[in-house]
C-alpha cells in the first residue's frame, strides 16, 4: 500500500510508527472500506469497552487515519502503539490508558 | 362497483398501527438522528428500537441490519458490495436466471465492471437445483445470490441447502427474500446467508423503507458515501417515519405471521382449483412449494393485459408478471427459465392474497375469471389454434 502525502507536521512521527508485525489485541474491530469519520467514531465507541490496559486493533484502508488515529491518541490521552500495514489495509494499535476518553458527547 | 386488490406482490396497504406509530416522527419528533440534543436523540432511539424488531423478524442482531429505502437498493447493495469488497480474492458470481432485475442489473453492471456472472437455470416449477449450483462455484467465485421466493411464480426456492454449500465453501451468499420476509417465516440462522434483502411494503409497512440484513463481520462496499449512519454503510438523513414504520409492520408480521399464511392459503387453493378447472388455463410455478398467498397461471390463446384490463372494468386489481415485462410487452424471462413456450407466455396473471382477502372476494372472483377468459377467446384470433404462431422451439424443463 502506497503511503499518501500527510502533512508535514505529523509526516514523521507517522513513518517512526509503522511497525513490522502486527500485535496481539484484546478486541479487534474491521471498518475496511467505511471512510471519515467511521474510524474516530469506532475508536471511540470501542476503547469504552475495554479496560485499561487494553489493546484495541482498528482495521481500515481510509488513508486519513494515519494523521487522524495518532492524533486522537494524543488528543485523549491514550497510547498510539504503531501501525502495521498490511497488503490492502492498515492495522493500527490503541492502548486505553485512561478510563474516561470520549471526545463525543456519551448517549 | 366493489374493488378487490389482488396484487400484493406489488405492495400492500399500511397497517393503521404502523401508521400510528410513524405520524410522530413526521411531526413533534422531527430531529435529526445524529443530532446530540432530545429531539436527535428521540429519532435516534426510535430507529434502534425499529433496528431491533426488525431483526427480531428474521431472527438476526440488531447491528446486523442496515436500513436501506426499498429491496431494490438492498439488493444493489448486497451484490456490488459485495463484488466490489471482494474482487481481490477473485470475480466470479453466481446468480440464477429467474432474479428480480434489481439483482439481474446490478449483475450485468458487474459484467461489465469486470466480473464473470454464471446465471443458473432453473427446472419447469422454477426450483433451482443445489447440486447446479455446487457445480457452478470456480476458484473465483466470490458471491452466490439467489431469490428465496419468486414474485412472478411464487416458487419458494431450497435456500438453505444452497446456503450450506456456499458456507462449506466458504462463498458469501446473499438472498433476495423481499417477496417472502412478511409473508413466510424467514429465520436468517438456518438458511446460512450471509446478506438477505427484504422490504416493508411487503408486510403492510411503508414503502421507502428496507433493509439489508449483513452478517456480523461482512465486509461490504457502501453504495452512497457520505455522513455516519447505518454504521458509515449507507450514508444520508435517515427515513426516520418509513423506518419507524417498518419496524412496527415487522413486530406484528412476527405476532401475526401464522394466521395470515392460514387465511391466504385456503383462499388461495380455492382459487387455484377453480381456475384450474377451465380449460388451458396452466398454474406456474411449484404446485406445493409456494409462497401461501401467490396463484399465477398462463391462460392459452388470450394475452394477460387483456386479462388484467377487463378483471379491472370488474373491480379486481392485479398483475401480469414482472413490472417490466408488463410494460413493454416481452415473454417474462421468468416464464421463458422454466419452459414456457413463448406464445403461452404473453397469456401470463398473477393473483396474491394478503389477510384482508375475503372469502366472498374470491367468490366473486372465482365466478368472474372463468367469464372473462371465455369473453377473451370468443375473439381471440389463435381461439382456433395458434397456427405459425405457435414456439416449438421451447421443451418445458424436467
Amino acid at each position: 500500500m502506497q503511503i499518501p502525502e500527510v502533512s508535514s507536521k505529523v509526516q514523521n512521527n507517522i513513518q517512526l510508527m509503522f511497525i513490522d508485525k502486527p500485535i496481539e489485541a484484546d478486541a479487534t474491530t474491521d471498518i475496511i472500506y467505511m471512510m471519515c469519520p467511521m474510524h474516530l467514531l469506532i475508536i471511540d465507541q470501542k476503547t469504552k469497552e475495554l479496560k485499561v490496559g487494553q489493546i484495541l486493533a482498528v482495521l481500515t484502508d481510509y488513508d486519513g487515519a494515519l494523521e487522524d488515529i495518532p492524533a486522537w491518541c494524543i488528543k485523549t490521552g491514550n497510547e498510539f502503539l504503531g501501525v502495521y500495514e498490511a497488503e490492502d489495509h492498515y492495522k493500527f494499535y490503541v492502548r486505553k490508558l485512561i478510563e474516561k476518553s470520549c471526545i463525543y458527547k456519551e448517549t | 362497483m366493489k374493488e378487490i386488490y389482488m396484487d400484493h406482490v406489488a405492495t400492500n396497504p399500511l397497517h393503521p398501527e404502523a401508521l400510528e406509530a410513524m405520524l410522530p416522527y413526521f411531526k413533534e419528533h422531527f430531529g435529526n438522528p445524529l443530532s446530540l440534543y432530545e429531539p436527535g436523540i428521540k429519532a435516534r432511539e426510535a430507529i434502534e428500537n425499529a433496528r431491533a424488531s426488525t431483526a427480531s423478524l428474521i431472527n438476526a442482531k440488531a447491528n446486523e441490519i442496515i436500513f436501506t429505502s426499498s429491496g431494490a437498493e438492498s439488493n444493489n447493495f448486497a451484490l456490488k458490495g459485495i463484488a466490489f469488497a471482494n474482487q481481490n480474492k477473485g470475480k466470479h458470481i453466481i446468480i440464477s436466471k429467474i432474479e428480480h432485475h434489481s439483482i439481474l442489473n446490478s449483475a450485468r453492471f458487474l459484467e461489465k465492471s469486470g466480473f464473470a456472472v454464471t446465471y443458473l437455470p432453473v427446472d419447469k416449477y422454477g426450483v433451482i437445483d443445489p447440486a447446479i449450483v455446487e457445480k457452478a462455484i470456480t476458484k473465483e467465485t466470490i458471491l452466490i445470490s439467489i431469490i428465496h421466493a419468486s414474485p412472478e411464480i411464487g416458487t419458494i426456492e431450497p435456500i438453505a441447502e444452497i446456503g450450506k454449500i456456499a458456507r462449506q465453501k466458504g462463498i458469501i451468499f446473499h438472498t433476495d427474500a423481499v417477496a417472502s420476509v412478511g409473508n413466510i417465516p424467514v429465520d436468517i440462522q438456518p438458511l446460512n446467508a450471509d446478506l438477505l434483502s427484504f422490504a416493508a411494503h411487503q408486510f403492510y409497512g411503508p414503502k421507502g423503507a428496507g433493509a439489508l440484513y449483513l452478517r456480523e463481520g461482512t465486509r461490504i462496499v457502501p453504495l452512497i458515501y457520505g455522513g455516519i449512519q447505518e454504521g458509515g454503510r449507507r450514508a444520508g438523513t435517515e427515513n426516520v417515519p418509513a423506518i419507524v414504520g417498518m419496524g412496527k409492520a415487522a413486530e406484528l408480521a412476527k405476532r401475526d405471521l401464522q394466521k395470515r399464511i392460514n387465511h391466504v392459503k385456503s383462499l388461495r387453493d380455492k382459487l387455484i382449483s377453480n381456475a384450474l378447472k377451465v380449460e388451458k388455463v396452466y398454474l406456474t410455478g411449484h404446485p406445493e412449494q409456494r409462497l401461501p398467498g401467490h396463484a399465477s397461471f398462463v391462460v392459452e390463446y388470450i394475452e394477460g393485459e387483456a386479462m388484467l384490463l377487463l378483471l379491472a372494468g370488474k373491480g379486481i386489481y392485479a398483475a401480469s408478471g414482472s413490472a417490466c415485462s408488463s410494460k413493454a410487452l416481452k415473454a417474462s424471462p421468468v416464464l421463458i427459465s422454466i419452459g414456457t413456450p413463448a406464445h403461452l407466455a404473453q397469456g401470463s396473471v398473477v393473483f396474491t392474497l394478503s389477510e384482508g382477502t375475503t372469502e366472498e372476494e374470491i367468490n366473486y372472483f372465482n365466478e368472474v375469471f372463468p367469464q372473462i377468459i371465455n369473453q377473451l377467446r370468443k375473439i381471440s384470433p389463435f381461439a382456433k389454434g395458434w397456427g405459425d404462431m405457435e414456439d416449438k422451439t421451447c421443451t418445458p424443463r424436467k
